[in-house]
């Protein structure tokens, strides 16, 4: 794969666990995702809005999206999440690749979209990966997002294919 | 039925031929296989051709095999176009490490430049 990662290195950032307060007044939790969230992490899933979905994830129905988790928890992936008063309103994910380089998603519950939440999230999943050793990270969004793409700038991914249909960008998190 | 399948040699073009030689045999529609170069996939036309003649064998079909140089989309659009094919098959992408589903190029090109009806296999 030809992908080019920028050589600036984005962050650091800092690792969960964090509290913060949204843009919204309320106050947010994030932490590693261990096993125990699973059965949250489902609940927020199946609360999510199907307009929201991107390229086929997250799937619909319980079933498919308790297969989807699973999958996503093969291997060594870094993922963190997102509780107010104890729900889980928010989710990202690093799962590796074939090459060793660490696909990345992130969805937050519409409700709570446009109030910070995503910022403090993606930072916290970057710190979460910089300390599990992951170096290099790609996502695909896509071309119509602007929000989200200039969030994915914002925390230092850049744009590595611009010939697929749908963006892909990525970034670095150590030599 | 007239369907035009391209095939390229990821393996969703193969899911598609699969898929395709299933419903051709039950519905008696007449199948064409288009290899063609896809940048993307590592296989070469030789072995997608061996593939193809395999699935066609298992199946017990009879489709023809035609081999397509040049840009793959264009290519496939026109021949669609010249010989009248009432629709285009391809594989409708592979997926991420997450899920997500990926768009080949060569079904993006088709499906934003055919005057043909296009189905895509998931």
């Amino acid at each position: 794969m030809s992908r080019e990662y920028p050589t600036e290195i984005a962050g650091p950032y800092e690792a969960p666990p964090r509290s913060f307060v949204d843009d919204e007044g309320r106050a947010i939790e994030l932490r590693r995702y261990g096993d125990d969230d699973f059965e949250d992490v489902v609940e927020m899933y199946l609360a999510f809005d199907p307009a929201d979905r991107a390229q086929g994830i997250p799937p619909t129905g319980e079933s498919d999206v308790r297969e989807w988790l699973d999958s996503l928890a093969d291997g060594d992936f870094v993922a963190v999440v997102a509780r107010r008063e104890g729900a889980v309103v928010g989710h990202a994910v690093l799962v590796p690749d074939r090459h060793g380089d660490f696909e990345l998603a992130i969805f937050v519950l519409r409700a709570y979209q446009q109030a910070g939440i995503g910022t403090e999230l993606l930072e916290a999943l970057l710190g979460a990966g910089r300390e599990a050793g992951v170096e290099r990270i790609w996502l695909t969004v896509e071309r119509w997002n602007a929000p989200a793409i200039a969030l994915y700038r914002k925390m230092g991914f850049e744009a590595s294919d611009t010939d697929s249909f749908e963006l892909e960008m990525a970034a670095r998190l150590a030599d | 039925m007239d369907l035009l399948l391209g095939i390229g040699g990821s393996e969703d073009s193969f899911r598609a031929l699969e898929e395709t030689l299933e419903r051709a045999s039950e519905t008696g529609d007449s199948l064409t296989v288009a290899i063609v170069e896809n940048p993307e996939s590592e296989t070469d036309v030789e072995e997608i051709r061996g593939r193809v003649e395999a699935a066609l064998e298992a199946a017990s079909f009879d489709a023809e095999i035609r081999t397509l140089s040049g840009h793959p989309g264009s290519q496939l659009l026109e021949l669609a176009e010249r010989e009248g094919y009432d629709r285009i098959v391809l594989g409708g992408g592979e997926t991420s490490p997450l899920g997500k589903v990926e768009l080949g190029s060569i079904a993006e090109f088709v499906l934003l430049n055919a005057r043909t009806t296009v189905t895509l296999v998931r």
